[in-house]
């Protein structure tokens, strides 16, 4: 690594440790209090080092669930998640983790063991190449066989993590350097500066052409993604809306990074979004892209998105320009920098006509919202996300799953604040739900954390409702109980002309599932018990599940079909209860 | 089209994979792809051919600049530079057959570097169009090509260009690995006849 040449003399703080406790002590430096983890050969020397460091390790049940908790654990907090396992099954296990972070650019460490450096390659007992499996889904990765080489490599990931865009960084340390001893010296092994993107550039030049842009706009829309959270550019982004009376549009990732209670704000969109979302969207004149990446969920058919409009990009990651959109005005770079730069260049505007025209769309759209049917015995998704927003006073940090109740949770949970919505949007990942609210938990232990599943996707990250036991964590779990794979149900409805093959989907008594871990639960199945149920799990002190049987056949609405231009959008019907199974 | 980068990467094991599997993620063909040894101790260099729509060079380029190994990427399609492949071709011929191969072999500025009784040897150093035009011109008056060997594109910017980030860097070690260095680069001492 070559970091030691000019540490000619060892300062005082120079220690000789052991690799395992050089892991622990490079941890700790790096202001690491929480570790998700699961022990195993390759890796039992960092385990049997752990007790001699203040740092508290989270045992979970299956190391998808680590990575995970880790991906919560960063996004609730900002901070660099970590977890650890051991090599082979250990180190696979995390690569949907890996892969979700990636998608999501969110910064974690990956610490696995790895056999050691003399048998490397002959496929000694429980050795996988995680280097290599794990190259396309980290940001970075790193064989470490030194012990020396521990520290330098594990600053350098926390490094290489956060900075610019984001993402997942994996050391993979062999048990011999874990074993042998090496002079630790937690400055010395500082990495060097990080190099930004050579490509990032913002001249005056496209600072002034941008800024000339947004003052000539008439139907302008901003779309905010996940950038906006991560660069902390929430202020910014406002204060660009309100001076100009831009209309903001976010993506499943940006929400909570613009109010949703702003009067400025239109919600999510994409192929979920309302419809006076994509509608304005596509009648705009300018787009200004701040930290989103036009992925195939939010733009529809390409060959149709925004036809009339200029578009302006604002990004960290250079590769992203022009990748999926073209653009007019690129200012490549971290998005707060960007925004701080360009401000000063735009003037403030009064009113706008352009917003009361989307208002007037919203009107329109909303008197169908299924928020205000009646309460006729049916319960619908929609009312209890509505009910839970209502009851945690739209506080609370929501960690959802995938599919349905994903989307409706997008619609109707108001996020005010962000990394109050924590949800796999890239990979899409089932199971994300419950271990990463543990991590969210951890980071934010004074925060209220709900966890909103599937009952699909609950079922495959459950065992991690042993790791809420074992901790003494005080989340609560709301399954969107359909009995089928709902997602899946609604595109065979749409599609593949109700085929329903494979979509209905057994599940456990989920109360006495949580019963059997100790956990309290109640079962849901009319609107007027959703609140009492709510107020006893949040008045409880403890984690607390409600298995929520809601409509079968209920779909999500408005959607754009896949491919579709993003102004066709599939309407919510006048009555969705004619639709529905009990009554069919 | 074709697009043609160098890059500068850390002489590390692993960074030739990472810049492989990069363009495998990308769905780019990759045509050619030379390695070795740069001016600098530590630092590899590469040159590039990838077959890709003309919109992806940027997307390509930017992408190499994520992987952390890589210190400087050059678009050469954008400079004028000097474009050079080797090729070794073995070709079957016997002692009636040798003498127009050697008429070709001079008029191609090419050598022979190896004779047999059944075969010979030519290297040949130059732009692909002039490797190609040997290698059809042997096909098209029947000796048989036994093997082939090409470097694929090396390429260098013309006139006075060295790397940004590599001077950026002064990377301290220079001066104590220099000695060695140029041990190396005693080594490449002929070729000087390329322009002519
Ligand atoms: C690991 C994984 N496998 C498969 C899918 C495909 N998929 C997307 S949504 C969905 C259905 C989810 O069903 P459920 O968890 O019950 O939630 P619902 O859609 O009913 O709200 C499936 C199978 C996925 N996203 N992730």
């Amino acid at each position: 690594m070559g970091h030691s040449s000019q540490n000619d003399s060892p300062s005082s703080n120079t220690t000789r440790l052991t690799g395992a406790e050089i892991v622990w002590a490079t941890l700790e430096g790096e202001g690491v209090r929480d570790v998700f983890g699961y022990p195993g050969g390759a890796i039992l020397p960092v385990y049997d080092a752990l007790r001699k460091f203040p740092i508290r390790h989270i045992l979970v049940r299956h190391e998808q669930g680590a990575t995970h908790m880790a991906d919560g654990y960063a996004r609730a907090s900002g901070r660099v998640g970590v977890a650890i396992a051991t090599s082979g099954p250990g180190a696979t296990n995390m690569v949907t983790g890996l892969a979700t972070a990636m998608m999501d650019s969110v910064p974690i460490v990956c610490i696995t063991g790895q056999v050691s450096s003399k048998v490397l390659g002959s496929d000694a007992f429980q050795e996988v190449d995680i280097t290599g499996i794990s190259l396309p889904i980290t940001k970075h990765n790193y064989l470490v066989t030194r012990t020396e080489d521990i520290a330098p490599a594990i600053r350098e990931a926390f490094l290489i993590a956060k900075s610019g865009r984001p993402g997942p960084v994996l050391v993979d340390i062999t048990k011999d350097a874990q074993q042998a001893s090496a002079e630790f010296n937690f400055d010395a092994a500082a990495p060097k500066a990080y190099r930004p993107h050579p490509m990032q550039s913002h001249n005056a030049d496209s600072i002034t052409d941008a800024a000339s842009l947004i003052r000539e706009a008439r139907r302008p829309v901003i779309l905010a993604g996940h950038g906006v959270i991560q660069s902390g550019a929430i202020e910014q982004v406002r204060a660009l809306s309100e001076r100009m009376q831009i209309p903001v549009a976010c993506t499943l990732l940006g929400l909570g990074g613009f109010p949703a209670s702003h009067e400025l704000c239109l919600g999510m969109m994409g192929m979920h979004g309302e419809a006076w979302v994509n509608q304005a969207i596509q009648q705009a004149d300018l787009l200004i892209a701040c930290g989103m990446r036009f992925d195939d969920r939010v733009t529809g058919s390409l060959a149709t998105y925004a036809p009339n409009a200029k578009k302006i990009h604002i990004e960290v990651d250079p590769a992203e320009i022009n990748k999926n959109v073209k653009v007019d005005v690129a200012l490549v770079g971290d998005l707060k920098q960007v925004l701080e730069i360009l401000l000063p260049h735009i003037s403030s505007r009064a009113n706008s006509p352009w917003v009361k025209e989307i208002n007037s769309m919203k009107g329109e759209c909303a008197v169908r919202d299924i928020r205000n049917l009646p309460d006729n015995g049916h319960l619908y998704a929609a009312h209890v996300i509505n009910d839970l927003w209502n009851a945690t006073d739209g506080k609370a940090i929501v960690v959802t799953d995938v599919g349905q109740h994903q989307m409706w949770e997008a619609q109707y949970y108001k996020h005010d604040q962000p990394r109050t919505l924590i949800t796999s949007g890239g990979l899409g990942t089932m199971g994300f739900a419950l271990p990463a609210a543990i991590g969210a938990k951890i980071a934010c232990p004074e925060k209220e954390v709900w966890v909103i599943a599937g009952d699909g996707g609950f079922q495959m990250t459950s065992p991690e409702l042993s790791t809420i036991a074992q901790e003494h964590l005080d989340l609560n779990i709301a399954i969107i109980n359909n009995g089928f794979l709902g997602m899946v149900r609604q595109w065979q409805e749409f599609i593949y002309e109700k085929n329903y093959a494979s979509s209905p989907i057994l599940s456990p008594d989920f109360v006495k599932l949580a019963d059997a871990h100790g956990i309290a639960g109640a079962t849901v199945s009319k609107r007027s018990e959703v609140d009492s149920a709510v107020k006893t799990a949040r008045a409880s002190r403890a984690p607390f599940l409600i298995n929520f049987l809601v409509e079968k056949e209920d779909s999500v609405y408005p959607m754009v079909a896949a491919g579709s231009a993003l102004h066709e959008m599939i309407r919510r019907p006048d009555n969705p209860m004619i639709e529905t199974a009990e009554d069919a | 089209m074709l697009h043609t980068f160098v890059a500068l990467v850390e002489d590390k094991p692993g960074v030739l994979t990472r810049v492989a599997s990069l363009f495998r993620r990308l769905n780019v063909n990759i045509v050619s792809l030379t390695v070795g040894r740069s001016e600098r101790p530590g630092v590899s260099r590469m040159t590039i051919v990838a077959l890709s729509s003309t919109s992806a060079g940027h997307r390509i380029m930017a992408s190499l600049y994520k992987l952390e190994n890589v210190l400087e990427v050059d678009d050469m399609d954008q400079v004028a530079n000097v474009t050079r492949e080797l090729a070794l071709i073995k070709v079957g011929a016997t002692p009636q057959t040798r003498s127009h191969i050697f008429e070709l072999v001079e008029v191609f500025r090419a050598r022979i570097v190896d004779l047999a009784p059944e075969s010979l040897m030519i290297e040949i150093t130059g732009v692909e169009s002039k490797i190609e035009g040997l290698i059809q011109v042997l096909i098209e008056s029947g000796d048989p090509i036994l093997e082939v060997s090409r470097t694929g594109r090396m390429v260098m910017r013309r006139g006075h260009h060295t790397s940004r980030v590599l001077e950026a860097m002064r990377v301290a070690a220079v001066h104590e690995s220099e000695a060695k260095d140029t041990a190396v680069f005693d080594l490449i001492e002929e070729e000087s006849n390329f322009q002519k």
